[in-house]
């Protein structure tokens, strides 16, 4: 089974290393996955990664982060970590009269 | 040239150093050593060229002769073309193109600073844009100089090379005559003399750090400001202008 | 000790995939997939990719010979694009196990296909406008529904990419309505161009649905929403009109309104002629894969160079002496 679960691609020897890019569309905004360029170092990477996802006008703000520096959850614990069984952490859980008005 | 008006003389020099350019660049796109690679040499070609369509749409425009960008562009041969002959030196290799991309660009970038509180508020808008745009290119056209400079031993060879090739060219960007002289007077040009230490002082800072030296041997080609340019450039134009000149008077 | 029932294995793995693709769900890179899924998605991201990337070829043809400094500066934004969503298809690629090196060799070694439709040469100005307008217009009608396909990063990717596709069909239909209304001889260059590209742009959305290999398993995975029968049916259907529009010609003598299906019929697609390209042999197969393969042999030693001083930076290595 562990050939069939998805590892990132390990860059082959001579090739240039991956970079997750995240972009800020406007002040205000967090900063969002935009997608990945390949560089050989930060320097490049941000260069490309601006003239690759900014051609629009789409952003304020850069960040990027070497794609091997992520670390992530385990996708096959999905139930263990992230069920949300506590309806009362919701505002939705309670009933307020209608006469009380907003709350 | 005493006929002309000088602005509209200064107009095309600056308009066809970026029309050329960007001729050139548009060349590259899908040859590069990376994707990512096309895609920037797409933007500074871009760049080039709206700086070009300005420029020459605004010479046009001073001239009163009923041209316009397409004109200036299409019409003109060889010998009245104003670009500095640099312009005009072929891509090359990837070296080629980024030590031509690095003159030009450590050539622009105190050029549009200096024409940003230009006298007229037309070159000057455009200036204060167009200084963003070489400042952000003289970033990446610097970094690859010294990346190819100091990276392998094929490489520094290249680069040695492309920067021995074009050096050559470079005093063009400095050549002035009488349209400058009157323009400077008036608070509108800026004298190309006064780029030459930012340009020397950024060659130097970034030649010592790609381990690169200058070519001892002074010689030096000029001649582009009266259209006198190297045999390269009545190559480059009549691909440019084929297709215009083929239909007259029509749109596209 | 009880088992958590949300740790999925073996046959448990593949019903909660299935249970994702049945709600609706998008399947996200790290995610368990069935080894098959996986190669499809692989094979038609790829697929994709390579086709923008070989797709820059056609029009960058005419980028030094643009009639006007404002045609050139759009086909050079459009031809940009094309990169660019190659570049983002890669990324989504690589989000399954295999890195963009590899997909390049794959594609320089014949062994990953791009569209056949970029293996005809672009002969005059029109066909930059019939590009934008047919095969843009086509690949649109395709990619519109790519946006709801169940892998997440490329269903992404298809919804940035269509967002800025939108102006590559209009710039070509604009250069088609120019030329149309503009000279005899400009009138003429664009139905050459229409009657050039008309059947390639309706052979390029693949084989008809009793040949299609991949479609059945590709509909139940949710990675194709419409059959290609479906899509073409709807790019002749918006076609059609527009061709009338210009005033051309649709090189298809069987061509009719069919009021009882409120379609448009059209004649019989040359599916020889289409796995002809398919098999290497259209005009301009060698040409493009020569010319992307050269460009990648050119660019080794910058791309040597830039590793190269990025280990020095890192290990603070001796630097060459000047």
């Amino acid at each position: 089974m562990q050939h069939e679960t998805a590892s990132p691609a390990t860059p082959a020897v001579g090739a240039n290393p991956l970079w997750e890019v995240f972009v800020r569309a406007k002040r205000g905004l967090n900063h969002v996955h935009a997608g990945s360029v390949h560089a050989p170092d930060a320097a490049t990477a941000l260069r490309h990664a601006r003239d690759v996802y900014t051609r629009r006008a789409e952003g304020v703000s850069i960040w990027l982060v070497a794609s091997t520096a992520i670390v992530a959850s385990d996708p096959d614990a999905q139930g263990d970590w992230f069920e949300d069984d506590k309806p009362y952490r919701h505002p939705t859980f309670y009933t307020v009269s209608d006469e009380v008005g907003h709350l | 040239m005493s006929a002309l008006d000088p602005l509209f003389t200064y107009l095309l020099r600056l308009g066809d150093d970026n029309l050329v350019l960007a001729q050139q660049l548009g060349a590259l796109v899908s040859t590069m050593p990376e994707l990512e690679l096309d895609i920037a040499v797409a933007n500074v070609c871009l760049d080039h060229l709206g700086q070009a369509r300005y420029l020459l749409a605004y010479a046009a425009e001073v001239e009163g002769g009923g041209r316009d960008e397409d004109h200036l562009a299409m019409l003109r041969d060889e010998r009245a073309f104003r670009n500095a002959v640099l312009f005009e030196q072929p891509n090359g290799d990837f070296a080629h193109t980024m030590a031509r991309q690095f003159f030009v660009d450590a050539y622009q970038v105190p050029l549009y600073e200096g024409l940003a509180t230009s006298a007229d508020l037309r070159l000057a808008t455009m200036a204060q844009k167009a200084a963003q745009e070489s400042r952000y290119h003289l970033g990446s056209s610097s970094g690859w100089v010294v990346r190819l400079g100091d990276g392998t031993t094929q490489s520094r060879r290249r680069m040695q090379a492309a920067v021995n090739a074009l050096w050559p060219f470079t005093a063009d960007l400095f050549s002035a005559d009488e349209v400058e002289s009157v323009l400077v007077a008036e608070g509108i040009a800026v004298d190309p003399a006064s780029l030459r230490p930012f340009f020397d002082d950024t060659v130097a800072a970034v030649l010592a750090d790609a381990t690169l030296v200058l070519p001892s041997d002074a010689y030096q080609r000029t001649g582009g400001r009266q259209g006198l340019h190297t045999e390269l450039l009545g190559h480059l134009l009549p691909e440019m202008q084929s297709l215009y000149r083929a239909h007259r008077g029509v749109q596209w | 000790m009880e088992q958590s029932s949300t740790v999925p294995n073996g046959s448990a793995r593949e019903s909660h995939f299935a249970a994702l693709l049945s709600a609706g769900e998008k399947i996200e890179p790290r995610d368990w997939m069935p080894v098959a899924y996986r190669r499809t998605m692989i094979r038609q991201i790829a697929q994709h990719a390579h086709s923008e990337v070989i797709g820059q070829q056609p029009e960058g043809n005419w980028i030094t010979r643009a009639p006007s400094l404002a045609r050139k500066a759009i086909l050079v934004a459009k031809v940009q694009d094309e990169a660019g969503h190659g570049l983002y298809l890669y990324s989504a690629c690589e989000t399954l196990g295999i890195s963009r090196d590899e997909l390049n060799e794959l594609l320089h070694q014949g062994r990953q296909k791009y569209s056949s439709i970029f293996n005809y040469p672009t002969l005059s100005w029109a066909d930059v406008g019939a590009i934008g307008w047919l095969v843009d217009g086509a690949a649109i009608t395709n990619q519109v529904t790519l946006t709801r396909t169940s892998y997440g990063p490329y269903a992404r990717a298809m919804v940035r990419i269509c967002k800025e596709e939108s102006f590559h069909q209009r710039q070509g239909f604009e250069i088609m309505t120019t030329l149309a209304q503009g000279s005899e001889a400009q009138r003429a260059m664009a139905q050459d161009a229409l009657d050039r590209w008309w059947w390639p742009s309706l052979a390029m959305l693949g084989p008809p649905d009793e040949q299609s290999t991949h479609t059945d398993q590709s509909l139940q995975w949710g990675i194709k929403l419409e059959t290609n029968d479906e899509i073409r049916q709807r790019f002749v259907d918006q076609t059609v009109p527009q061709a009338h529009f210009l005033g051309l010609h649709v090189p298809d003598e069987a061509l009719a309104w069919n009021e009882g299906r409120g379609h448009w019929d059209f004649g019989d697609i040359d599916w020889d002629a289409f796995w002809e390209v398919v098999r290497g042999n259209g005009p301009c197969n060698h040409e493009r894969l020569a010319h992307k393969v050269q460009a990648w042999q050119d660019g080794a030693w910058v791309r040597e160079a830039g590793l190269a001083y990025a280990a020095k930076q890192a290990h603070g290595a001796p630097r060459n002496s000047a």
